[in-house]
């Protein structure tokens, strides 16, 4: 009974995504006679024909992998330095650059987002990649991650590597980041995810529609006059699809990722 | 004197001071970047504040206290504060609600169990533009699945987006079901960490499931559910894309949040210094929540 009961919630939950496939993969006549349906009377593939012609859509798929991709790439090696510096090297100033670390965490991001604005304006950099990336090319949330993790490592694979004279660039590559796999992946999940659904900072950055990423852009294709129903659920679901195929191809790290991400 | 003679003989100290270290290198792109993105912006925000800064203008008049002092009297401020109190309480306490009651349902690992835990979870992966466009197209009068099914059920057609009581109720239905998932899986990881010991005990002692609930997992998850209750806070009092996706903060302003009303004030109307002030007013709120969730996990190390 029980059993009964969670199975149809958990039915209900993922519904809306059902419904949005199926008018995605339907023709407008047939949504508006059938609205109550969830499957399609017609099998249409209009819609995904339609979001392709209607907007520059490889160009936005592109923008997207290459701003969630590049920063996340970025992000993880900026990072890593950085936590390996404050987990397993001595220097001045190491502490205080930590607890400033930490503090920044406090900030949320709308307080900086105005001047960082006015930074990429006076550059120029608005509306190019650079623009979208490099402000977002570190976290605080992922130095922090990794320097905890890199922090239980045991101190002795540091001292053999040195005895047999290593420099620290050669431990961190060749010895902490091999062993690190795990926290790195989780890392980089939760800021793909994070990035590929990021909304406010694509639409603030770039105003070229040519330079949007796919959710700044739907919505600007949702607002406009005589929508195609098709097209725009073609569009959320082709949006949602990388990160939804990550997801049930490897929940173990999702999970991970997003537990960690709750510290935040 | 004294400086004098530390400056003709360095100590060690001194001497190690001026040499290079290699961990310099290693922090220096995190550093420039959190200097030049994070600390400056923070330090230039709280100086804009205080201005009557508009986008292009040469001089920026210096105003004191004087944006914050308008906001006092902004109805539209008041408005939008209201809004997202309201829908951060609302969404807090359903994901929290629904996140504790599944994960107690779904506490023994089976196939089926995570097959459903997957499908809670679900809404959390997508974005908040996806999830606002999806569910706007559920409740639209014309097509949507939700509206003709409530015509069915006999529950009439209300308008979900468009009536001045039902727009931000609604949000926060959404809200409360893109979010649920998250809540659901930090509180499972907590509940799969109590030992089975303390239930046994429970059971030996003759308490059935309700009872094991609020003598054993309720009082042992305390911490956790403190946690993600000051999360879902956190998140709730950011509230933009949904509420800018799916009624761009009508109908007449019922459902505009502080982020959208910063987000006019800044990036509509280029009234700098206003929303600096609008994001700082966020900030020491969501601040006081930190705080709070601070002394939470003192709490849970005690623990």
């Amino acid at each position: 009974m029980a059993a009964v009961v969670l199975a149809g919630a958990a039915l209900a939950t993922i519904l809306p995504f059902l419904w949005m496939l199926g008018v995605a993969l339907r023709p407008a006549s047939d949504l508006y006679a059938h609205p109550a349906s969830i499957l399609p009377g017609h099998w249409s593939l209009d819609g995904f024909r339609a979001v392709v012609d209607q907007l520059p859509f490889g160009r936005l798929v592109l923008n997207t992998f290459v701003f969630a991709g590049g920063t996340c790439v970025l992000l993880l090696f900026f990072d890593s330095l950085t936590a390996y510096a404050l987990a397993r090297l001595e220097f001045r100033g190491k502490n205080a650059l930590f607890v400033l670390i930490l503090a920044t965490l406090m900030v949320p991001f709308q307080v900086t987002l105005i001047p960082v604005f006015l930074t990429l304006f006076h550059l120029g950099w608005l509306n190019t990649e650079h623009g979208l990336i490099l402000p977002r090319a570190t976290s605080a949330l992922g130095i922090f991650m990794l320097r905890q993790f890199f922090v239980q490592l045991p101190k002795e694979l540091d001292e053999a590597a040195r005895i047999d004279g290593a420099g620290p660039w050669t431990i961190y590559w060749r010895i902490i980041l091999p062993l690190s796999k795990p926290a790195l992946a989780s890392l980089f999940v939760i800021q793909f995810a994070a990035l590929w659904n990021d909304f406010l900072w694509p639409l603030v950055v770039t105003s070229d529609p040519s330079k949007r990423t796919l959710p700044a852009a739907l919505t600007m294709f949702s607002s406009s006059d005589g929508v195609d129903h098709a097209a725009l659920m073609a569009g959320a679901a082709i949006s949602l699809s990388p990160l939804a195929l990550a997801f049930l191809l490897a929940q173990r790290f999702f999970v991970q990722g997003v537990a960690a991400s709750g510290l935040k | 004197m004294t400086a004098l003679t530390t400056g003709t003989s360095p100590g060690p100290r001194a001497r190690r001071r001026l040499r290079w270290n290699p961990a310099y290198a290693f922090v220096a792109p995190s550093v420039v970047l959190i200097a030049v993105f994070i600390v400056e912006p923070i330090v230039q925000s709280g100086w804009m504040s205080l201005h009557d800064w508009s986008m292009g203008e040469a001089s920026h008049r210096m105003r004191g206290f004087g944006n914050y002092a308008d906001l006092l009297h902004d109805s539209r401020f008041w408005n939008a504060l209201k809004v997202t109190c309201l829908y951060t309480a609302g969404t807090a306490a359903g994901q929290v609600a629904l996140g504790l009651l599944l994960a107690e349902a779904l506490r023994r690992t089976t196939w089926f169990s995570s097959v459903l835990r997957t499908a809670f979870f679900f809404p959390f992966i997508a974005s908040m533009a996806v999830v606002g466009i999806v569910w706007r197209f559920l409740l639209d009068p014309q097509v949507g699945l939700v509206d003709a099914w409530s015509g069915h059920l006999g529950l009439g057609h209300p308008n979900w987006l468009q009536s001045t009581s039902l727009a931000l109720p609604t949000m926060i239905g959404v809200g409360i079901w893109k979010g649920f998932g998250f809540t659901m899986i930090v509180l499972l990881a907590a509940i799969q960490a109590i030992p089975t010991y303390l239930y046994e005990a429970a059971r030996l002692d003759g308490a059935g499931r309700v009872a094991q609930f609020r003598h054993v997992t309720l009082p042992t998850l305390r911490p956790s559910v403190l946690f993600v209750t000051v999360i879902a806070t956190i998140q709730g009092l950011q509230l933009f894309d949904l509420s800018y996706v799916m009624t761009g903060g009508g109908p007449v302003f019922h459902t505009e949040s502080v982020v959208q009303y910063l987000y006019q004030r800044g990036f509509v109307d280029f009234s700098l210094g206003y929303a600096s002030a609008i994001a700082w007013v966020l900030f020491v709120v969501i601040l006081a929540v930190a705080l709070v969730q601070l002394r939470v996990l003192r709490y849970r190390d005690v623990d």
